[in-house]
């Protein structure tokens, strides 16, 4: 099981409080009905999926019920860090090469 | 290859079993082939030995990072059934269940393919009315699938509990009687010693780092820890792996990769008679032929590669076969694995040309790919020696993502393997 650490609580949890809620920065379109099916596609279906560092939202939806961002890394499922909503995508990753 | 039979085996024993060969050869890469398949599972394999048998293709490999039958393949619960909802779904996954009938004759393999009945139960009226549902669709695609009233389940399944207080009671049942299990690593075995018989060369230990394309787009070949390997043609078929396969040709997918866990218990005697599934609870249990429970659990929440899930999946899905069948609360659990499954938003697989000419996947098959093994392996092959989709695999587009033809077993399948 995950420790997860709730940017709002300012604390680790056990994973049993949290929902993975996908992932993380896919911007909603603002007018969602004027995209092509294409964007749509890409909105709606595509995801990065990727073998390593991922950027996804989480919900700590058995304590402050808040929403918030992660990176983990998905070989090891450790966490590098986490962050609030609403921050940008983090440039500089603690202990994490490249 | 020297062929399988009761005469080999006395002869064997004669002579102190110095005479068996190995299954498949183990040769260096060639330079160049004319098909190469990135994935040594069951559905890789097959496609290799059905491209040579079916479509005389022989110059391929079947590249493998890591042993052949190492992935989903060799950690899965062997459920076999067909009963899907949709008409796409009876095709495909009734073509396999066809082919499952005559594979150990075909393959000259013992794949020990046994059709003992896969029993789904309900524990309340959304599962009683989608059941049903099931059973009335299922009969118009001809795929036998029948109900079961609870006294009917537990005379097929006796220890199954039944009572009104049951934590999780059961309403009733959908049975399909031709559904049932097969051995997964016979499966990897027997279509990998078909297919180097005819002259397919199987590469373990290589992965593949990279897929090359010529300046006009098409695949040229695949860069590999043994070095570049050509071929304009390469089918991707790397279940969890995939979408890292087909994002090295710059093809964004639609899948998401979870762990998904299995157990085993210490073996007893034959005590489950079937197979018993529930969705509801997340729970699917068999006995295999050495006598263990072979137990399936729920996929983790998160995205991983780390082929380990949480203990707390497994523990939830321990709960549930303890209520379900309250003889098994003093078993003891062997052994627990996890293998790396790619969901699709539909939970429908993918079995298709690309955008890319060329390069061909066949992925998404989730939690319950096993089952269409040989379907999925032989529509593949016709996809990639007519360059053109079978037509039982022909709505199973990547495309269907931007059409909006999505094939949703995600309703009607969740978890279900
Ligand atoms: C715990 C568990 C239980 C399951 N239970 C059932 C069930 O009861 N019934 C059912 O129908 N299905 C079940 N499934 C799903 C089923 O196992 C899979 O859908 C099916 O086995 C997929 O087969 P495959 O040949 O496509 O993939 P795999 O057997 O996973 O083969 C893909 C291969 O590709 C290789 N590969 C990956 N990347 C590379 C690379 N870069 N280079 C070279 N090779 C690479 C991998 O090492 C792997 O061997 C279960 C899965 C799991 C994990
Ligand atoms: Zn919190």
């Amino acid at each position: 099981m995950l420790l997860i650490r709730c940017p709002y609580c300012e604390e680790e949890r056990p994973e049993l409080e949290f929902r993975n809620a996908g992932e993380a920065h896919v911007a909603r379109p603002a007018d969602i009905a004027a995209i092509s099916d294409e964007d749509f596609e890409a909105f709606f279906f595509i995801r990065s999926n990727p073998k390593g560092i991922i950027y996804e939202r989480w919900r700590h939806i058995h304590g402050c019920a808040r929403f918030f961002n992660a990176v983990r890394d998905t070989v090891s499922d450790k966490f590098v860090m986490t962050y609030k909503a609403g921050e940008p995508k983090p440039k500089k990753l603690p202990g994490v090469a490249k | 290859m020297k062929k399988y039979s009761v005469f080999a085996i006395a002869r064997e024993a004669m002579r102190g079993h110095k005479g068996w060969e190995a299954q498949w050869r183990s040769p260096e890469p060639k330079k160049e082939y004319d098909v190469i398949i990135v994935g040594a599972g069951g559905h890789g394999l097959g496609t290799a030995y059905y491209l040579a048998k079916e479509h005389g293709i022989t110059n391929i490999a079947v590249l493998e990072k890591g042993w052949l039958g190492g992935g989903n393949t060799g950690r899965n619960t062997t459920i076999i059934r067909s009963n899907y909802l949709y008409d796409e779904s009876a095709g495909i996954y009734d073509h396999a269940l066809k082919l499952w009938d005559g594979l150990s004759q075909d393959l000259n393999y013992n794949v020990m393919y046994s059709p003992r009945g896969v029993m789904m139960l309900a524990h309340n009226i959304h599962d009683v009315q989608v059941f049903k549902r099931h059973i009335h669709a299922n009969r118009l695609n001809g795929v036998d699938n029948e109900w079961l009233t609870p006294e009917q389940a537990k005379a097929y399944c006796p220890p199954l509990n039944i009572a009104a207080h049951a934590r999780y009671p059961v309403m009733g049942a959908a049975l399909q009687r031709r559904g049932g299990t097969a051995r997964h690593d016979a499966v990897a075995w027997g279509y990998a010693r078909a297919a180097s018989a005819r002259g397919v060369d199987i590469i373990q230990n290589c992965e593949v780092t990279g897929i090359k394309r010529a300046a006009n787009g098409a695949v040229t070949g695949v860069e590999t820890s043994k070095g570049f390997i050509g071929a304009k043609k390469v089918g991707v078929v790397a279940s969890g792996h995939s979408s890292v396969l087909m994002n090295m040709a710059g093809v964004r997918m639609p899948l998401e990769s979870y762990p998904l866990q299995a157990l085993v218990s210490e073996p007893v005697k034959p005590v489950v008679p079937c197979v018993v599934m529930s969705n509801t609870v997340h729970a699917y249990i068999s006995q295999s032929d050495k006598g263990e429970l072979v137990i399936g659990a729920g996929t983790d929440q998160y995205i991983s590669y780390s082929q380990t899930g949480g203990l707390h999946i497994l523990e939830h899905t321990l709960d549930a076969i303890c209520e379900m069948f309250p003889i098994f609360t003093r078993m003891k659990m062997l052994r627990s694995w996890g293998g790396i499954v790619d969901v699709t938003p539909d939970r429908s697989p993918i079995l298709a040309k690309t955008p890319v000419k060329g390069l061909y996947v066949n992925c998404g098959w989730g939690t319950g790919g096993f089952k269409a093994t040989p379907g999925s392996a032989d529509v593949f092959a016709h996809t990639i020696a007519r360059d053109e989709p079978h037509k039982i695999n022909a709505p199973f587009t990547l495309e269907r993502f931007r059409t909006g033809r999505l094939i949703d077993e995600a309703a009607a399948a969740a978890v279900a393997h």
